[in-house]
């Protein structure tokens, strides 16, 4: 049994009234590649958002290569307003802004495209290599940083050319066109060394073609990287192509897990993408 | 891409070239410029241009350096904070209270028993090394002071504001800059900052000078610049950091920026903090530019004036805001003085020409329509956001020559 | 408690007084930005600008009542052009542009009042039926303190009238709480605006009849203080909302006048209480008291 390096544990994120993840609990181990399907709203992204910090969960904890990154209960105005379950299971409260996990070695895209689009292609990747930095702000700021400067850009420049940017390392992110921007945005992610990536619906927008492709880079630069990958995709060939398990959520609540066979054939998952008809 | 090798065996790419070129030529544009100042200030007769000439420059000097730091808050961080009148106001004061020579005090402190403090750091300074170089090396003691302490206090503020979003942040600053300035007037406080009187007789400009084997040099003009210039190459290398290239990932996305392991808080903080520092500068060169300072001038059109210097040069264009804050001194301290006068200077010689309307406050009222023309027909100012280059300019040469020749092969072909 | 009463009396007529005008200007910043998303950095300058003309009128010997009209028509006017000239171009610039745009009118009404009153500050016409002295309880009062917070309250309960029951009223809403969808939705947002500019300069030049029919005199930065303290008012009550901006303002208006109160070393702080009022506002409570919630999706 390989590593443990992501574990979602019981996970409720509830805003107001609206329970947008239910409960949720997802393995992801060291070098698989999992996806994380279902229909539209049915909360993916809010998923993600709870791992890499951006929203603390309403309950529940996350564990990333067994530390535990995040946990909390319902406290304050959530105390009367929860609808979850497991109210009383946990007791920390574990909150991390986006940064640190990143640091930790989460790295993620986004599901609309987020890139800085005014800096170059290049300065969009060397971003990501500031927060390894060892200098400090003075040394930094004064260019008495100057080795460790030019190892960033080595590496970046590496990657670029690893991703095929290399040709237009010097364009400003949003002249790209949109399959390069997408292709940016991973190499932004990777340049921050992560050992997991989340991708957020890394095919949005492509035709078939493209998507084959994506299917062939993911897993490479997977072996590459030596990465453990978390996907969210609608694309159903990329998702039964690439994937070791698939997770499957609707309305916020897991409804299914397995191998890319096993879902496929799981008539709940059937139910939650064509809907159940009115006579059953 | 081409690349040649040299000696070294080192990959020199054209673009390295180029910036080399370009920090050479920068370099002796500065070294130019210095001596150039020192000449005005002692060597060149004073004349109706030179009395016009040197305050301008004294003046724009320290403005580039205050509409940099604001530039690197507002144009490269992304966070519209309008405090910078504020943090001018400490440092200007900062420095006048730890330079008000101690004989002077009862006379500046008049009302308040001759102060709490009663010494100067120049003047101490100056018992042991001389006056002159003890006036020297005390003013760049107390400036940096001057500098530090508004930072401290750029921090204690940034604690809550940073928090708050664009217009938010920026309603906030400027009610801070207000409750500092209410401070600074506060009587009971009057020991250290003289309450609402103005503080006078510190150590200034005309203080500034060296004595070179019996002959007194006069620094008067060259100070404010040379202070200036290394603030402002200080900014100019950290946004060209990797510092730098953080806080504009945070203007371009901040939700992407705290993916990518930028912590938010810490480097807005330290872009305000810096900010505030070189605005605290800012504010002492003013107070020195000025030889009395009183909190009650630094209301918020400074900082609203400041503002559109910086949209004029370029909002994240750091030579912009310096050739902006020249333009922008020139023109209301001297090029458009004429407007006020009542008279149409006549440049063929010979009588002045009366215009009715050409009386005070008519500099201003075109002023302020020339900067709504900039605002909103050419809101990207003079340099948007790139910078001064060297091939930036032989690139224009090169387009105007290029449209040159096709315009005359036009002709030609007519 | 009474004794208290006895000795703030003048301070808390003063304050309600300072309230409802601050009400009144606060209005024309909370509406236009609730549906602009731009603080009107000109507006408290509309304000100081329409105490001018007032004087401009006056001085050339037209009767009262033509002046109240002439400054009214003129202000409203003045409004509907800056937004036209100066945030109009600008709608799909971002907000920062904008903003700057505001600061630029700001300065630029600032520079034309100094320009044509040569910098000296001018006194306001009085207007008698204000000046009128009555004394009700034992206590001599002008009317401009009675008349005031009375017009004040039925001009903003008219408001809230007019935004709840017409057409009009309702495009607003719309507009204010989306502004791309109410466009779709057939709504003409460039009429809404001008509409919210049109109220929001009456409101301006009414505040400004009374404002200096108390405090009589007219400066080019007479209107940049108390435009702050009002904008600060909205802010306090929750942006966007106007019984928030009018609670606000009389909180606001009350409070710095006790302070003056207080005697001689606190005066230079009623303008600094405001603002330290908005910082622990916008740190406690972003929204204000009445500010709705909104959050940005990742």
């Amino acid at each position: 049994m390989s590593k443990n390096v992501l574990r979602v544990q019981d996970v409720t994120m509830q805003f107001g009234g609206v329970v947008a993840v239910d409960n949720l609990s997802m393995e992801v181990n060291e070098g698989e590649i999992v996806s994380l399907i279902g229909p539209n709203g049915a909360g993916k992204t809010t998923a993600f958002n709870t791992i890499t910090g951006v929203y603390a969960p309403t309950n529940g904890e996350i564990y990333f290569n067994g530390e535990l990154i995040v946990s909390n209960h319902p406290h304050g105005k959530m105390k009367k307003l929860y609808a979850g379950q497991n109210n009383g299971k946990y007791k920390k409260i574990v909150e991390h802004t986006p940064d640190f996990i990143a640091k930790k070695g989460i790295a993620r895209t986004f599901q609309n495209i987020r890139l800085f689009k005014s800096m170059t292609v290049f300065d969009n990747v060397l971003v990501a290599k500031h927060m390894r930095r060892s200098s400090n702000f003075f040394s930094a700021s004064l260019h008495l940083n100057a080795k460790e400067e030019k190892k960033m850009r080595e590496e970046c420049l590496e990657l670029l050319r690893i991703l095929g940017l290399e040709d237009v390392k010097g364009e400003i992110a949003s002249n790209l066109p949109y399959g390069k921007q997408r292709h940016l945005e991973i190499a932004r992610a990777l340049a921050t060394n992560p050992s997991l990536l989340l991708l957020d619906e890394p095919a949005a927008g492509m035709n078939p073609q493209e998507t084959d492709e994506l299917t062939a880079f993911i897993k490479d630069i997977r072996d590459k990287f030596s990465l453990t990958v978390f996907v969210i995709e609608h694309h159903m060939n990329l998702v039964m192509d690439i994937s070791d398990r698939i997770y499957v959520i609707d309305f916020g609540k897991l409804i299914s897990h397995g191998t890319p066979e096993e879902v496929q054939n799981d008539p709940k998952v059937i139910d939650a993408y064509l809907g159940v008809s009115e006579d059953e | 891409m081409t690349k040649t090798v040299d000696n070294k065996n080192r990959l020199v790419t054209p673009k390295e070239k180029s910036k080399k070129l370009g920090l050479l030529t920068a370099i002796l544009f500065l070294i130019g410029l210095y001596a150039v100042l020192i000449a005005l200030d002692n060597f060149i007769k004073p004349s109706t241009f030179t009395l016009m000439l040197i305050p301008v420059l004294k003046k724009g000097a320290i403005y580039s350096l205050v509409c940099v730091s604001m530039n690197l808050l507002n144009g490269f961080t992304g966070l519209f904070s309008l405090g910078q009148a504020g943090f001018m106001l400490i440092g200007g004061y900062v420095y006048a209270i730890f330079s008000i020579p101690a004989s002077q005090h009862p006379a500046v402190y008049q009302y308040f028993d001759g102060g709490l403090i009663k010494f100067s750091i120049p003047e101490l300074l100056g018992k042991v090394i001389g006056e002159n170089a003890g006036n020297f090396i005390g003013a760049i003691i107390c400036i940096i002071i001057a500098g530090i302490i508004a930072a401290v206090f750029a921090a204690l503020i940034g604690i809550p504001v940073l928090r708050l979003k664009s217009d938010y942040l920026a309603i906030a600053t400027l009610g801070f800059a207000e409750i500092l300035r209410a401070f600074f007037q506060w009587n009971a406080l009057g020991k250290i900052t003289n309450g609402s009187n103005l503080l006078r007789k510190y150590t200034n400009f005309s203080d500034m000078k060296i004595e070179i084997g019996g002959n007194v040099i006069k620094l008067g003009t060259l100070f404010p610049f040379l202070i200036a210039t290394i603030c402002i190459v200080f900014v100019f290398l950290l946004i060209n950091s990797t510092y730098g290239r953080a806080f504009k990932a945070i203007r371009d996305d901040e939700v992407s920026a705290e993916a990518m392991g930028i912590n938010l808080f810490k480097h807005k903080m330290i872009s305000f903090v810096v900010s505030s520092f070189f605005a605290g500068v800012g504010g002492a060169l003013l107070a020195m530019f000025q030889t009395t300072i009183q909190a009650s001038a630094f209301m918020s059109a400074m900082t609203y004036e400041i503002l559109l210097m910086v949209v004029i040069g370029g909002i994240g264009s750091i030579s912009g805001s310096c050739i902006a804050a020249f333009l922008y001194i020139a023109c209301s301290e001297w090029w458009l003085r004429f407007l006020d006068s009542g008279y149409l200077p006549n440049i063929f010689g010979g009588e002045n020409i009366a215009v009715p309307f050409f009386r005070d406050g008519f500099r201003k009222v075109v002023f302020s329509v020339i900067i709504m023309i900039i605002v909103l027909f050419f809101s990207k100012g003079i340099m948007g956001d790139k910078e001064l280059s060297l091939s930036r300019i032989a690139g224009k040469f090169r387009r105007k020559k290029k449209a040159a020749a096709s315009a005359g092969q036009e002709v030609q072909s007519k | 408690m009474a004794e208290f009463l006895n000795n703030n009396l003048q301070y808390l007529l003063n304050g309600i007084l300072a309230g409802s005008l601050y009400a009144l200007i606060a209005i024309g910043y909370t509406m236009v930005y609730g549906i602009l998303r731009l603080i009107n950095f000109a507006h408290g300058d509309m304000f100081m600008v329409a105490g001018l003309v007032m004087i401009f009128i006056i001085s050339n010997g037209a009767p009262l009542w033509l002046g109240v009209i002439l400054v009214l028509v003129m202000t409203v006017a003045l409004g509907v052009v800056i937004e036209k000239a100066a945030y109009k171009p600008l709608r799909s610039a971002p907000r920062m542009s904008v903003m700057i745009s505001a600061i630029g009118v700001s300065y630029l009404l600032q520079n034309c009042a100094l320009y044509f009153t040569g910098g000296l500050p001018r006194t306001y016409p009085a207007i008698p039926m204000l000046k009128e002295k009555h004394t009700i309880g034992g206590i001599t009062i002008e009317s401009v303190f009675i008349v005031t917070p009375i017009l004040t309250l039925l001009l903003v309960v008219a408001l809230v009238l007019l935004i709840k029951h017409t057409k009009i009223g309702m495009a607003m809403r719309a507009v204010s709480k989306d502004f791309e969808t109410s466009q779709l939705m057939g709504i003409k947002i460039n009429s809404v605006i001008s509409f919210t500019f049109i109220i929001g300069s009456f409101l301006a030049a009414v505040g400004s009849m009374f404002y200096f029919s108390k405090y009589t005199t007219v400066v080019p930065l007479s209107g940049s203080m108390p435009g702050l303290k009002a904008f600060v008012a909205a802010v306090f009550g929750g942006i966007g909302s106007i019984p928030g901006a009018v609670i606000g303002a009389f909180i606001i208006g009350i409070c710095e006048n006790l302070i003056k109160g207080m005697g001689e070393g606190w005066t230079v702080f009623s303008d600094a209480f405001t603002f330290a009022l908005l910082i622990i506002v916008l740190l406690v409570k972003p929204t204000g008291i009445f500010g709705e919630k909104t959050t940005d999706k990742v």
